[in-house]
């Protein structure tokens, strides 16, 4: 299969209704790709109907189609069984998913380690847990350019970590995240490792087995999927291993007046009605996905963003966050420009057709590490193309004009 | 169009930057911030019986919300809490595109922001943050 980017944004509908658009925000969401969207109005048109419950055609339809996307996000991510992927609300509500169920086992002084790079949504559930449980927060420091300092691994991994919670790639920097260098140090401790891909999952297929993490949590309107879902992936006797989070409809096995027993792993994680038609439409776009020609894509992306990195090298005040190798980031690029504030160098871009994001991404401790408020991102997808690229950077050289 | 937030008047009242600093032990103080986008306010305040005496303030953050900092202070000295919080009503009611006084003449600048409701809170936070530094001198 041969790659070309005006090829492979054919297959956004959103892209080719706005076809001036120079979309470069897809750190925060990925366009719906056209086998989502056919997926989801094909199930919402002809097998609408609660799963798990019912006894009749409709439902029996329906419930095949949920219990086949949840294989195809397990071939996706290479598991073991579909019976590991757990559909849930998108990476943040994973993410508490596991700080609750696996936070009830944890006491005083254990520890859980972060990095300074994660999310807000890998940072806060473990906040909570910490006032909850009395549990320790151990952070991993940056290298200067925004890398995890693996150097510093064995010292802050003590015998007291039960879990190490830790970003694929960061949403700020695109830096990614030497798992294999945790994982072990993890293990030598005897913690589980809970990965957060929500930035990772859309730029090719995961292999958990191969990753050797106890979790994967990532969304779906990231991965050229819908929004409201997301996936959680726990090996089989990590998940089998955890009480439920939420209580409801679908996650028993039997409930008396007196006491409830719990269902097995999927189920026991996805109380109540889930996101039916988005999960469909999600195992859609990562079946899709699957089989894209990759290399040529990322290689596609890395050019892209070579492209920008220089662009913008030449401008005057630029602080770039980040590593600049390319080996060791994916195609996101935060930056600043001296005197422009993010929000009105972005405001600037939307007068030019161009859609990034500014801010502090929900990374403010990252923010904090860098010394700045927030920056300017630009996070670029194989639909993008020179032209984006282009169009990013006459702009910021309209909004120095005007601005600096 | 984006770009009609940017017009000279708008970018010339941030650059002023009037009224920026810090005052020697100020009768109240707060701090404000946008969860937005990270934007901080810092608002001091000296109070003469009951209106403000004198205001200084530190502003990091985006255009328009150092241009709205520059506006107040220009304009703020002399007004009590009540006077304070119907121009912070005007301003919200000036974005919100509802029919409204513009109390202060710079405020004008601010009419092309009513079209970019993520923006609104660029403009409020430093008016909501002399809200804040005003009711903390007074419970002082």
């Amino acid at each position: 299969m041969s790659f070309t980017a005006a090829k492979w944004r054919g297959h956004f509908p959103l892209l080719a209704a706005h076809r001036d658009l120079h979309y470069l925000d897809n750190a925060a969401t990925g366009q719906l790709c056209e086998a989502a969207l056919d997926a989801v109005t094909s199930h919402e048109l002809l097998h609408r109907a609660n799963v798990l419950r019912g006894t009749y055609r409709l439902a029996e339809q329906a419930d095949a189609a949920y219990e086949n996307a949840r294989r195809q996000v397990a071939a996706y991510l290479n598991a073991a069984s579909a019976d590991e992927v757990v559909f849930t609300a998108g990476t943040t509500a994973s993410i508490n998913l596991v700080a609750h169920a696996f936070g009830e086992g944890l006491n005083a002084g254990d520890e859980v380690v972060l990095s300074l790079a994660e999310h807000h949504s890998n940072f806060v559930p473990w906040q909570m847990l910490r006032e909850r449980r009395g549990v320790l927060l151990r952070i991993l420091p940056l290298t200067a350019d925004g890398r995890i300092d693996l150097s510093r691994l064995a010292e802050t991994l003590t015998p007291r970590c039960r879990l190490v919670a830790v970003t694929h790639a960061s949403n700020v920097t695109g830096a990614v995240t030497d798992l294999a260098a945790i994982v072990a140090v993890a293990r030598a401790v005897g913690a589980r490792v809970l990965v957060d891909g929500a930035q990772a999952v859309q730029h090719g297929p995961v292999d958990v087995a191969a990753l050797g993490a106890d979790f994967y949590a990532f969304s779906g309107h990231k991965a050229y999927g819908p929004t409201g879902v997301g996936v959680l992936w726990g090996r089989g006797e990590a998940l089998a291993a955890l009480p439920p989070f939420l209580g409801g409809g679908g996650m028993i096995g039997r409930v008396t007046v007196e006491e409830t027993t719990y269902a097995p792993p999927p189920r026991r994680f996805e109380a109540g009605t889930p996101p039916i038609a988005q999960a469909v439409g999600l195992g859609a776009a990562l079946d899709w996905l699957r089989v894209q020609p990759w290399a040529d894509m990322h290689a596609h992306t890395a050019r892209l963003a070579q492209r920008l990195i220089d662009g913008i090298a030449v401008l005057p005040g630029l602080t770039f966050l980040g590593p600049r190798d390319l080996k060791q980031r994916l195609p996101i690029v935060s930056f600043n420009l001296e005197g422009i504030h993010p929000h009105d160098a972005c405001q600037v871009l939307d007068g030019h057709g161009v859609a990034v994001r500014g801010g502090h991404h929900c990374a403010q401790p990252l923010m904090d590490f860098f010394g700045v408020q927030g920056a300017v991102r630009a996070s670029l997808a194989p639909y993008n193309d020179e032209a984006d690229i282009d169009a990013l950077l006459a702009g910021l050289k309209d909004a120095m004009r005007k601005l600096g | 169009m984006s770009d009609d937030l940017y017009q000279q008047a708008i970018v010339d009242l941030a650059r002023s930057a009037d009224g920026a600093g810090r005052l020697e032990a100020p009768d109240g103080t707060a701090q404000g911030d946008s969860p937005l986008c990270g934007d901080r306010v810092r608002m001091d305040v000296k109070l003469d019986g009951g209106r403000i005496l004198a205001l200084a303030y530190d502003v990091k953050g985006c255009l328009l919300c150092r241009a709205a900092a520059a506006a107040i202070g220009r304009h703020a000295a002399g007004l009590d809490a009540a006077q304070l919080a119907a121009v912070r009503s005007e301003v919200a009611a000036l974005l919100a595109g509802t029919e409204a006084e513009q109390p202060w003449p710079e405020l004008g600048n601010f009419l092309p922001v009513r079209a970019h409701r993520n923006r609104h809170g660029c403009v409020l936070l430093p008016f909501d943050t002399l809200v804040a530094a005003l009711d903390s001198a007074q419970r002082a």
